[in-house]
């Protein structure tokens, strides 16, 4: 299954919410403020570095981008939107809004 | 209606009140129990707040959404949960939450069923579609 | 691979439509094909045409309709439009009104639904 998570982990609990529940071998989609959470060194990066060892956790390119972020947890993987496509084609999704 | 068409799951993890997410959440599943899909509802998070006894809007001018929640099982919405940590994190009472009908033959209330978060991963993960607020 | 689509957020305040658009522009380049749009809570006004955006920025609803221009069943929900004053005189074309049944018709009638929201 894949998961969508498009909130800031500093504000808002979704991402925690989402890693409770979701199964080992399932896939995170970090998109919008989500990809805060894929920053190495911040006060929320153990939230994706633990996920990343049960998940593929990737993270949208251009909300990297548009939020300057380049300095990524190791192991998290870039998306385009078009690999969000292919995910979508692989999984059924639920949003953690 | 019977439940034969695909699995879909409604899930509901906002807060009540503060927006209008759980209350446009519910006409949804008011609609879909009408339509040939196998019917899920998940409360869970913020969306437990939802079930918390007592709830009372009228001070805010506000219809509020209580008499609709305590309909679902008339409407054919039956198959509801409510994530149990979510409760706990909260301190409702799983005997507490309002219920969401009556049994027919002994009237006693019919309450949401608790699950465990494994519980509701392995429901989520066999839906056709899952739609969230 | 057939997609549905529901929206929940309005334009411009929250990226939602913005990714929303941005995912099936995406998943049209790849050849799959979108069963329908829908747009539910504060996504109704993704469909007014009374928007008026400065020049430089993008046209959110002009560009909801251009992709039903492409054939894509797009709706807005109509318990959600009446409560925000969405009518069909101010809808912009290829996007109507219709019931919550319409959502059940494209979850139903496509292999994934996905939603965007806040």
């Amino acid at each position: 299954m894949l998961h969508t998570v498009n909130k800031s982990p500093f504000q808002n609990s979704a991402l925690e919410n989402c890693l409770r529940v979701a199964q080992k071998g399932d896939v995170i989609l970090l998109l919008e403020d989500g990809v805060y959470a894929a920053s190495a060194g911040t006060a929320r990066s153990s939230l994706i570095e633990q996920a990343v060892k049960q998940h593929t956790v990737y993270a949208i390119d251009a909300d990297l981008k548009a939020r300057g972020l380049g300095n990524l947890i190791k192991d998290v993987r870039v998306a385009s939107y078009g690999d969000f496509v292919d995910l979508v084609e692989q999984h059924p999704v639920h949003a953690w809004l | 209606m019977a439940a034969t068409g695909k699995k879909v799951m409604v899930t509901v993890r906002k807060a009540p009140h503060g927006s209008i997410y759980v209350q446009e959440s519910i006409e949804v599943m008011f609609i879909f129990a009408t339509y040939d899909m196998d019917l899920s509802v998940v409360f869970m998070d913020d969306g437990v707040l939802a079930l918390h006894p007592g709830q009372d809007t009228k001070g805010l001018g506000i219809k509020g959404f209580m008499a609709s929640l305590g309909a679902l099982v008339d409407w054919e919405v039956t198959k509801v949960y409510v994530d149990r940590q979510s409760l706990k994190e909260r301190n409702i009472a799983e005997d507490a939450i309002i219920s969401i009908g009556k049994d027919e033959e002994t009237d006693a209330p019919i309450r949401p069923k608790v699950l465990d978060s494994a519980e509701i991963a392995a429901m989520m993960a066999v839906q056709h579609s899952l739609v969230s607020f | 691979m057939k997609l549905s689509v529901l929206v929940l957020e309005g334009p411009y305040n929250h990226e939602a439509s913005d990714s929303a658009y941005n995912f099936i522009q995406a998943a049209l380049a790849k050849g799959h094909t979108i069963r329908g749009i829908f747009f539910y809570d504060d996504g109704v006004y993704n469909a007014t045409k009374l928007m008026d955006p400065p020049q430089d920025e993008r046209h959110i609803s002009k560009r909801w309709s251009e992709l039903g221009a492409k054939g894509i069943d797009m709706i807005v929900c109509v318990a959600a439009a009446k409560r925000r004053g969405i009518t069909n005189e101010v809808l912009v074309p290829n996007i109507r009104i219709s019931g919550l049944g319409q959502l059940a018709s494209m979850i139903d009638e496509a292999d994934r639904l996905v939603t965007f929201g806040d």
